[in-house]
């Protein structure tokens, strides 16, 4: 009977379909009282659909989950609330024009008069003993992101949750906020909380779970206690062989400038600036990385260079191998395609700007080139050569040339669409974001791809999120905090810690 | 309640045709308890009614083809995902022009010019009234499903002083049959009553398929449908898009309500488009903009359309009868295509499982 009461949460052979897809398989979980742990799988292993059974959003459909040791069925995400479980979404729920105190009760059922005193009172109790740094009554759009954060978790203990899953949590924190974060679930340990946390970045699992629980599409593959694993065997454990972590990095061969930014800014449609007065060069046979929190104005910076964001000042110059240089800014990506200026660009929303999901790969590759040849007709056969190329040369895992992108996976999505874009010999590659939701094979086959664009004489402007790998892969790092460019750093001489201060804004 | 991965397509059509017998069953059920008559009899009714005499015969074509070629106009807009729900208006515009066009001109000018002339201006009328919600579309980002609305009525009204100008006898309040004594600007038959329409229609059919399917401007509208971030990306003109695309969605609609007056009623109210501007919407969804599929939708529509009338006469049922019919029919065709995307399943069955 103990021996059962020491487990917070017990699944056993829990198995989801969708369609024919198996998201879970059979998967046994257990989460031991008052600890910390990590559940570690690419993307797409069934992390969050398994998450997603224990808050109510999904139903199993098979497999039991036993609560403190009570078999138990959670229908909807109240159920889960009154099993105590509360679960922190990777995309927050909090309404904006509304202070803390106010999202953490919304929803809360009362009796008669609301007492925002005590309701203050409690929550200052609650920051207080666990160590979050959280004002009441600041109103949610004033606060960062990682303050949204505290107040979904405050939300959570003041409903008195005591076990707690987060997805992602780290994501969008930069280094400094993550240490703090994580102070703070120590803390919520010691209480006696019973904490999941779902992450990719093996780094913080390794620094802040007792044990790792490993998915690897759709089935359990193990659980190991963190003091016993390293890096090299976690990644092991999730990809099931024996992965090589290391980015080749050269030094740049014979630099030439290619884009030169001037002064430039750039408001989004609400009249927010996203962009203010940032000023660098690119150069050929280097990567750039673009560092930042976010939503810093990364997105804006390569769409600016893409002519997708209209300059409210400053001037974009495109200085090619031959010839004059060119000024980019006011003009739009057909202007800068006939000009014969060959940008390549791999936007951040691959589905919803670098490729037509519903197309198959055909008339993905056409995107860039239809514009070619007669008047009325389009040309199909060299996109076609294209598509069957670039499946062949990139290991695209594809039933043909004539499926839709969507059907693919993401990784073979973003090989389909950098394989187009490599496909034009750009002098200048823009990438957003590259590998995110990429497996850890897939993530590997970019870099090197970067890499062997860099050697080729492009210049690469990379912009990530995951700093580790910034700093292996990059020559410069350049940083953005709020639009403002707070640094460019050498990547070969700088740490984590350094770029997170530049990231919010600090002086590095 | 899922959403299917994939389906085959066998099962998605098996899913179809299942829906149309249902609906069948459900229309007999309706018939024997309302009227008490037997059902099969008023199923003999609709295909005698539809295709029993050569008359009727042609009037299914008649009706199968107008609804068709607008069907065919919506086609670009609705791929561009521009809700143009002002093909009603687009097609009294054509209309309209044509039988000025009759009015004004039918007894001086050769009826081959003139039969040219009214193709092209009603094209042109209906492009306007295409081009109008386009226009405030792309430039001021206004909702088109609410604009094209509107412009329907301003159609109707426009149509209606028309009725009043051209008013003939006077005192009648309609138009009555124009030039009737020398057929000027009539479309001449061919092969029989609307042999020349059917023609017309099946140019302009082939043209807008092999445009949506080959042509770079096709490719255009397909991109600028799927997402404006990627057409932007691509470097395509949006806002050209969206004007030219509705430009051609709209001359379409207005060539039809030329098609309408001069090929088949040679007179114009504020009826001439029929409705036809709102069921085509259902005849080019349910064929998924697939020309050859809308061709059969048409015709199925069409002759359901003929067969209630017939039967409304002959077991004296009102007009009515006839709408319910096809209205059942439509119901469980559209609501089955729920069913082609989604499995649904009952929470409690995963207990046992």
């Amino acid at each position: 009977m103990n021996t059962v009461e020491e487990y917070a949460i017990d699944l056993s052979g829990v198995t989801k379909r969708f369609g024919e897809v198996v998201a879970n398989d059979h998967v046994d979980l257990k989460l031991k009282k008052g600890e910390i742990l990590s559940i570690l799988g690419e993307n797409g292993s069934g992390k969050t659909t398994l998450m997603n059974m224990l808050s109510g959003i999904y139903f199993p459909d098979e497999g039991t989950i036993k609560i403190n040791g009570k078999e138990v069925v959670i229908h909807s995400p109240k159920d889960a609330f009154e099993l105590g479980i509360g679960m922190i979404h990777q995309h927050f729920k909090l309404v904006n024009v509304l202070t803390a105190a106010e999202n953490i009760i919304l929803g809360l059922a009362g009796s008669g008069r609301l007492n925002m005193e005590e309701v203050r009172g409690k929550i200052l109790e609650l920051t207080g003993k666990y160590g979050f740094e959280l004002d009441p009554d600041q109103k949610i759009y004033s606060m960062s992101v990682s303050q949204k954060q505290t107040v979904e978790i405050v939300k959570v203990l003041y409903r008195g949750a005591d076990i707690f899953i987060l997805d992602e949590p780290t994501a969008v924190l930069t280094p400094q906020e993550t240490d703090r974060l994580f102070e703070v679930l120590r803390n919520m340990q010691k209480a006696g909380k019973s904490i999941i946390i779902i992450t990719h970045k093996l780094n913080e699992v390794l620094a802040i779970s007792d044990r790792v629980s490993v998915l690897r599409k759709g089935k359990y593959i193990g659980t190991v206690d963190t003091k016993d694993a390293t890096v090299e065997s976690l990644t092991e454990m999730m990809v099931g062989e024996k992965v090589s972590l290391d980015i080749k990095r050269s030094e740049p061969k014979d630099p030439h400038l290619r884009i030169k930014m001037q002064h430039v800014s750039v408001r989004n449609k609400e009249g927010v600036v996203k962009l203010n007065d940032v000023s660098f060069e690119a150069f050929s046979g280097e990567i750039l990385g673009i560092a930042g929190i976010a939503g810093s104005g990364q997105k804006e910076l390569v769409e600016a260079i893409a002519g997708l964001q209209t300059l409210e000042n400053g001037d974009i110059f495109y200085e090619p191998p031959e010839g004059k240089e060119e000024n980019l800014s006011g003009k739009t990506p057909d202007e800068i395609r006939r000009l014969d200026i060959r940008l390549a660009f791999v936007p951040e929303d691959r589905l919803g700007m670098g490729l037509v999901g519903s197309m198959d790969l055909t008339d993905n590759m056409m995107l860039r080139s239809y514009k070619n040849g007669g008047r009325f007709f389009a040309d199909r056969k060299t996109p076609k050569a294209l598509a069957e190329d670039v499946v062949r040369k990139l290991d695209v895992v594809t039933p043909g040339v004539g499926t839709p992108v969507r059907r693919l996976s993401g990784g073979n999505v973003q090989k389909v669409l950098v394989g187009r874009e490599i496909a034009s010999s750009p002098t200048v590659l823009m990438v957003a974001y590259p590998v995110r939701g990429l497996d850890i094979n897939s993530s590997y086959t970019i870099y090197n791809l970067l890499n062997e664009q860099k050697e080729e004489g492009v210049a690469v402007i990379c912009v990530g999120e995951d700093l580790d790998v910034l700093i292996d892969l990059c020559d410069r790092i350049l940083v953005l905090s709020g639009g403002k460019l707070t640094g460019i750093v050498d990547a070969r001489n700088v740490t984590k810690e350094e770029i997170g201060m530049l990231m919010i804004g600090g002086k590095g | 309640m899922t959403k299917r991965g994939s389906i085959s397509r066998a099962r998605a059509w098996g899913i179809r045709v299942a829906a149309v017998i249902l609906s069948l069953i459900v229309c007999a059920i309706v018939i024997v308890v309302i009227t008490k008559q037997n059902p099969i009899q008023v199923y003999a009714g609709i295909i005698d009614g539809a295709v029993g005499t050569k008359r009727r015969l042609w009037v299914t074509i008649r009706e199968t083809i107008f609804l068709l070629i607008v069907a065919i106009g919506l086609t670009p807009a609705f791929k561009m995902k521009f809700w143009n729900i002002g093909a009603e208006g687009q097609i009294l515009m054509g209309g309209a022009v044509s039988a000025a066009l009759m009015i004004y001109l039918g007894k001086t000018l050769p009826n081959s010019v003139l039969l040219i002339l009214i193709f092209v201006l009603s094209a042109l009328a209906g492009m306007i009234w295409g081009l109008i919600p386009a226009y405030f579309k792309a430039t001021y980002n206004t909702n088109e499903t609410l604009f094209t609305l509107m412009l329907n009525y301003v159609a109707m009204q426009i149509v209606t002083f028309c009725i009043v100008y051209w008013e003939n006898p006077p005192g009648s309040n309609t138009v009555g049959v124009i030039n009737a004594s020398n057929q000027g600007g009539w479309i001449p038959p061919l092969f029989g009553t609307y042999g020349m329409c059917v023609i017309l229609v099946t140019a302009v059919t082939v043209f807008i398929a092999i445009y949506m399917k080959s042509s770079k401007q096709g490719y255009e509208i397909a991109v600028v449908g799927e997402s404006q971030n990627t057409a932007r990306y691509a470097g395509i003109n949006v806002k050209k898009v969206i004007i030219r695309t509705m430009m051609l969605s709209g001359a379409i609609c207005g060539f039809a309500g030329a098609l309408i007056v001069s090929g088949s009623s040679h007179t114009i109210s504020t009826g001439t488009a029929g409705g036809r501007g709102f069921t085509a919407i259902i005849v080019a969804w349910m064929s998924q903009f697939n020309p050859v599929i809308m061709v059969v939708v048409s015709l199925f529509l069409a002759f359901m359309q003929q067969g209630a009338i017939q039967i409304a006469s002959q077991f004296g049922l009102n007009e009515n009868a006839s709408d319910i019919i096809t209205g059942i029919i439509l119901f469980f065709l559209i609501g089955c295509e729920f069913f082609v995307n989604y499995k649904v399943e009952l929470i409690g069955k995963h207990k046992e499982a």
